[in-house]
């Protein structure tokens, strides 16, 4: 049947069962917003205030989901401002595909109005991409972005679409099936690795799983759980995995790495068997990696090829995806005696909780184990990037993997709100937090009104110590205590230089219960212990009675650190820690 | 340790970007590059001269494979080879030392592909301590113009 290159678009998303398109519109991506709206109701649309905010929910909504979130802007300023998403959702494995204008093949080339070279700029930041010069090929691309993003190890496609491309016809079908020679993910684990990988467990006296995202973005938190429960072995779960294993169970030592649990990263370092499940060694997890897990044979698990060996050599690799392998494992795997192993990690976590100062003002922890309490592990949660961020990380607890976004490799400032709208749109009826510092939440604080005139309930909860936290923490500890520029309260009548906050602060700018309520959002501020509990228990009625999203902000102890930490650099086990 | 590694790629639109970029965002090393089509229009073969750590080396293999575009890589280390390169050498010459040139040039079995009153342009082909080899023996004439293929490589079996 001819039909004209939007028309394919629109028929490629009902086809792959997108049911959600983020966008924001524009001059030569008019055409295919024109075919997206005709074939409303088909697409829920949400219309985003800012590309990187649309790139978040996009991000948002597939974490949720496991599908890819689906985002189509516009050319040149459009396209550029997703830039961010897509280099977040790259570092992240995160399905999406995101369809941006460009202008007419004949143009490309001109420094055309809003041209940018898109593809080229964003090739190191996608899984693939593709710009469409032939209306003809536009299905076979189309089918290619949906099968790439969600297969292997997940990730963004880009497929830059020119105007004249959009308006062509053709009667080339949308394919049922898509066979790429060329791209053959390895799915399948190794059953002689496999087996070598059970008799190394065998083996082990002192093993350990370490967790990464890949678990959840396979779906195999139920074959983890099984393994584990079969292993007796502790498990210990990166940024990117929590809630991949249930926090509450015996087992679980929690995070690793730099601001992880002392006795997760004790145990890494004395256990006699690494295993790495769906895990990338990642720099804020080994820290100095020649003396990361220094007496463990490392054994890794991972669909992707290149993250085996790539920072910490592996002994005992098996690529395929952890689902696969994990029920394969299972199959044969044999529990080994562990239990004085068991009663040393048990020690440690004992003698080292994580634990907090309290004073009489709000310590920014005591919200999060406050938020904990009354959700119990049944919200959704969304953080931002920074201390609030890893505070959230080690007192929530989660219960079930897709309940926790956060933005992990690229560590993308404003990534919270957004991604909580996206978050939302996917289940409508949970609730859905999302955790930000003062900082963070100011980047794509518009997206506000996103949430409100879309009834979309999010509540978030706003940590200001009135600092780029994370940034003061780190000048405090390694730059003499310069605050330079991690002030946000920071006036131009204010002494130079300052970095004792005290009475003589301004007012903060700007008032966020206002910036709550002009987006038609409720705005609450908090300034006693007291009232911590009541207000997130009000913003919970508001979002369940009016579908009405919340701003609360909790004006917290203004110098406090994020410990344990591991310096950049030093041994996992070298940790500081304030109150030891 | 040097690599010649040989990449066979789908044809497609931004393809030597993709493994140029590879290498450039990564931080590897390109020490030369060959791109030609195959005997199917489709796909194009690459070869690339690169130095690194094993680690290195490793990864390079496993990101290249990793490109969607990307049908096949082979590393030649420690494979039976055969690898050649192009040079054109554009070389002063006067009417004294032109027959000393011609020599050298029947020496390393070279052609003389142009000449004008004040030089003569070569063509030579070899592996590249061969290359090496004539541009040594040619400099004392003194050399106006160089340019090489760099290194095309076929694995024996």
């Amino acid at each position: 049947m001819t039909r004209k290159g939007a028309d394919i678009v629109v028929e490629a998303f009902k086809k792959e069962g997108v049911e959600v398109i983020f966008g924001y519109p524009g001059g030569v991506i008019l055409d295919t917003f024109d075919k997206m709206n005709l074939a409303v109701p088909a697409f829920k649309f949400v219309q985003c205030r800012h590309e990187q905010g649309g790139s978040f929910m996009a991000d948002g909504y597939a974490r949720v989901t496991g599908r890819p979130g689906v985002l189509v802007v516009t050319s040149g300023p459009g396209a550029t401002n997703v830039i961010t998403g897509l280099a977040n959702a790259y570092m992240d494995s995160i399905p999406m595909v995101v369809i941006t204008g460009q202008v007419p093949t004949t143009a490309i080339g001109n420094d055309a109005f809003q041209e940018v070279d898109i593809t080229g700029i964003t090739r190191p930041v996608t899984k693939h991409n593709y710009l469409v010069k032939d209306v003809r090929d536009l299905p076979q691309i189309l089918k290619e972005a949906f099968y790439l993003a969600s297969t292997g190890r997940p990730g963004p496609v880009l497929v830059d679409l020119p105007k004249d491309v959009q308006r062509a016809e053709c009667d080339v079908p949308y394919p049922d099936t898509v066979a790429m020679p060329t791209y053959r993910p390895t799915f399948e684990g190794n059953m002689n690795q496999v087996k070598k990988l059970a008799d190394a467990i065998k083996r082990a006296k002192r093993p350990v799983a370490y967790v990464g995202g890949g678990v959840i973005h396979s779906n195999a938190s139920k074959e983890l759980h099984a393994f584990i429960k079969k292993t007796r072995m502790p498990v210990t779960t990166t940024l990117m995995a929590l809630g991949a294993y249930p926090q509450d169970e015996p087992e679980n030592l929690m995070m690793l790495g730099m601001h992880g649990t002392k006795f997760a990263n004790y145990a890494v370092q004395e256990c006699d068997l690494l295993l790495s499940i769906g895990a990338r060694f990642d720099d804020r997890v080994t820290g100095k990696t020649s003396e990361f897990a220094p007496k463990a044979v490392i054994a890794h698990i991972d669909i992707d090829p290149t993250s085996i060996s790539k920072s910490v050599t592996a002994d005992l690799p098996v690529v395929g995806d952890v689902k696969d392998v994990l029920q394969k494992l299972n199959q044969i795997v044999e529990p080994a005696d562990i239990s004085e192993w068991l009663n040393q990690v048990a020690e440690w976590k004992e003698k080292h909780p994580l634990r907090f100062p309290r004073n009489g003002a709000i310590m920014p922890q005591e919200v999060l184990v406050t938020l904990d309490g009354i959700v119990k592990g049944e919200a959704i949660i969304t953080t931002d990037v920074g201390q609030h961020q890893m505070w959230a990380a080690q007192y929530l607890h989660f219960k079930r993997p897709r309940t926790w976004l956060t933005s992990g490799g690229l560590g993308s400032m404003g990534y919270g709100l957004p991604s909580a709208i996206g978050a939302q749109v996917a289940a409508p009826d949970s609730l859905v937090f999302s955790i930000n510092g003062d900082g963070g939440f100011q980047m794509c604080a518009s997206e506000l009104t996103t949430a409100s005139i879309n009834r979309l309930p999010v509540i978030s909860i706003v940590l200001n110590n009135g600092y780029l936290g994370m940034v003061r923490q780190w000048q405090e500890l390694f730059y003499k205590k310069n605050y330079a520029m991690s002030c946000m309260d920071r006036h131009d009548k204010c002494p130079w230089p300052c970095n004792e906050p005290g009475t003589q602060c301004p007012v903060y700018t700007p008032d966020l219960v206002k910036l709550a309520e002009a987006h038609a959002c409720h705005g609450q501020r908090i300034t006693r212990r007291e009232d911590i509990e009541g207000a997130i228990r009000a913003a919970i009625d508001i979002a369940k009675n009016e579908r009405r999203p919340s701003v609360l902000e909790f004006m917290v102890e203004r110098e406090v650190n994020v410990y344990p930490m591991v310096p950049a650099g030093a041994r996992l086990d070298d940790m500081v820690d304030s109150l030891a | 340790m040097k690599h010649t590694i040989s990449v066979l790629v789908r044809n497609k639109f931004g393809v030597l970007a993709r493994i140029a970029g590879l290498f450039s965002g990564r931080g590897y090393n390109i020490d030369s590059l060959c791109v030609g089509e195959t005997q199917d229009p489709e796909y194009s073969s690459m070869t690339i001269v690169t130095h690194g750590e094993d680690a290195v080396i490793e990864q390079i293999d496993k990101q290249l494979n990793k490109l969607i575009d990307v049908v096949k890589v082979t590393d030649f280390h420690e494979r039976e080879y055969v690898e050649r390169e192009l040079a054109l050498i554009k070389v002063n010459t006067t009417s004294q030392t032109r027959g000393e040139v011609l020599q050298i040039v029947n020496i390393f079995r070279g052609k003389v592909v142009d000449i004008s009153p004040k030089s003569l342009t070569i063509e030579v082909t070899g592996d590249e301590s061969k290359i090496a080899a004539i541009i040594e023996m040619l400099k004392a004439f003194g050399i106006r113009e160089l340019g090489r293929t760099g290194r095309v490589a076929m694995s024996r079996k």
